[in-house]
């Protein structure tokens, strides 16, 4: 163990979801999904509610920590942290940055959560008019690229281009996806099975991405607890140990600045290094993989660039058989994650890993050890973690 | 000078702000040249511009002209109208270029037909659309 590792010290205790709710569809506010989803967290690890003291949350999340620990009845707020970016980007890092705040004592459970109605608040998927637009998106915009869809089919297809990919591995993990929904009774697409018919005929949004290559979007929460190995052993469920996190980005990668270092790249080369380094695995030891899909060209880059498959290899390993469990080499995105379980901006793929490592999964892998979850591909800063029975 | 052109988008998109560093840029786009920021000290391209040079630190930037060769970077078709000036417009292409004499990537439309096949290393030159207090640099085959 890594002396200042956070590997054998932290555990994710307990895990809570809201019902998924396609977009505009959820009966409550957005803070009160929130309110539910730490409730619900709180309720699995056998933990008062009251007792979380730290907050942790990405992607400029709407609820503030300190309303929500004042609506909980929380006693105190000793770590309120945000981790910097949009989308995704901070799904792991919202747990790596609680694991370091335990690590140093600051706090004794702290709450990742991540609330989104987009029925209730702007759409990711749809540009805001304005009559101008500073740098960098004044490079773009007037060009007719605002959403990330577009902004990331153009770093998609100079790395299909780099290592002759077809559209064969994008179908394959989009498949794969929603067939592990229809094994998920809490996912928004579970009972509306895809073909590959359905995604070859789907229109295009933006090529080479079609509509199934998307992300949902919805309403809804999920939030997880986390606190010290030793504390986690006295709740209820066995902890999930956090085997190592990792956050950052490449110099100069952007999501929107048409930038050399984001083009043909997730963003994970150097951090995956870091990741694996920090747990003392590599690659060939990870059991299931959660793999942020906004689009799954980004998925697609981020499995090569962890290790989970070689660039030119991807065309003949990204096949629905290969990204299913139970027998798939590697078994991805069990619960249908953000293209069919629930855009939940990542969190829900955090969850879903916590389950793998439980053994609670509705598409387990049998005896699966270690799981992979990457956060928030092609975009800036973005974050990772590894979880392991503990 | 380059040539103008038609405006391949409808109107109502976003301007560029222009009261950025990047002033220069748009302006001159008007006027049918292309620029990229330079370090007014070391002489490094830095793209997109910045307050600052990333090689020395120094904060004096200039502008040097690049002459409008490149090729595509990347490229999509993009179909799902997300703007409401594009409602109904159909498909149109954006490409990434990259130039042939700075290190420099830029993002444009490749004029024509936007059924046209489009692949990573074409050759493409700068266009300019003129839009009054800016310009847009577009790109089209030589």
């Amino acid at each position: 163990m890594a002396e200042y590792g956070i590997n054998g010290k932290v555990a994710i205790a307990g895990i809570g979801e809201t019902r998924y709710y396609r977009r505009g569809a959820s009966p409550v506010s957005e803070f009160l999904l929130v309110c539910e989803a730490v409730k619900r967290a709180a309720d699995d690890a056998g933990l008062d509610v009251r007792e979380i003291d730290g907050f942790a949350s990405y992607s400029n999340d709407r609820t503030d920590p300190t309303r929500l620990a004042a609506a909980l009845g929380c006693r105190e707020i000793t770590f309120a942290n945000m981790f910097w970016g949009g989308g995704g980007g901070g799904c792991a890092g919202a747990v790596g940055n609680a694991a370091a705040a335990l690590v140093a004592g600051y706090s004794r459970y702290v709450v990742a959560y991540r609330g989104l109605a987009q029925g209730q608040f702007g759409r990711f998927g749809q540009a805001r008019p304005s009559a101008s637009v500073p740098a960098p998106m004044s490079f773009t915009a007037p060009y007719g690229v605002f959403t990330p869809a577009q902004h990331i089919a153009l770093r998609t297809r100079t790395f299909m281009h780099r290592y002759g990919l077809s559209q064969e591995p994008l179908a394959g993990i989009a498949l794969a996806s929603y067939g592990h929904a229809q094994r998920n009774p809490r996912a928004v697409m579970y009972g509306r099975p895809l073909t590959r018919e359905d995604y070859d005929n789907s229109r295009w949004i933006a090529e080479p991405f079609h509509l199934f290559d998307c992300c949902q979007e919805n309403d809804g929460a999920a939030a997880v607890i986390i606190t010290t190995t030793e504390r986690a052993r006295d709740l209820r469920q066995r902890p999930v140990n956090v085997m190592s996190a990792a956050q950052g980005s490449e110099t100069g990668f952007s999501l929107v600045a048409p930038t050399e270092v984001s083009f043909g790249s997730a963003n994970f080369g150097g951090m995956a290094r870091r990741l694996y380094a920090a747990a003392g695995i590599g690659p060939q030891d990870v059991d299931v993989a959660q793999v942020y899909e906004n689009f799954t060209g980004g998925t697609l880059m981020s499995m090569v660039e962890h290790g989970l498959c070689g660039p030119e290899e991807a065309e003949a390993f990204c096949t629905v058989e290969n990204l299913t469990a139970p027998h798939g080499k590697m078994p991805l995105n069990t619960s249908g994650g953000n293209l069919a379980e629930c855009y939940m901006h990542g969190l829900e793929l955090v969850v879903e890993a916590a389950r793998q490592i439980r053994g609670t999964s509705t598409a387990q892998v049998p005896g699966a050890k270690i799981a992979l979850v990457a956060g928030g591909p092609v975009t800036a800063p973005i974050s990772d973690l590894l979880l392991s029975v503990s | 000078m380059g040539r103008r052109e038609a405006h391949y988008l409808p109107a109502g998109l976003p301007a560029p702000d222009l009261t950025g560093i990047d002033r220069p840029f748009w302006e001159a786009a008007g006027r049918g040249e292309l620029l990229v920021q330079t370090c007014g000290d070391c002489d490094a391209p830095q793209w997109p511009p910045e307050e600052i040079c990333a090689a020395c630190h120094s904060t004096n930037r200039a502008w040097r002209a690049a002459n409008g060769r490149g090729t595509v970077f990347s490229w999509s078709r993009i179909w799902h109208p997300v703007h409401p000036a594009l409602t109904d417009h159909g498909p149109y292409i954006a490409v990434v270029v990259r130039l042939d004499d700075l290190p420099v990537l830029m993002l444009g439309n490749l004029l024509g037909d936007s059924a046209q096949p489009v692949t990573v290393g074409d050759a493409v030159e700068a266009a300019y659309e003129d839009h009054g207090p800016y310009g847009l640099v577009q790109w089209r085959r030589p």
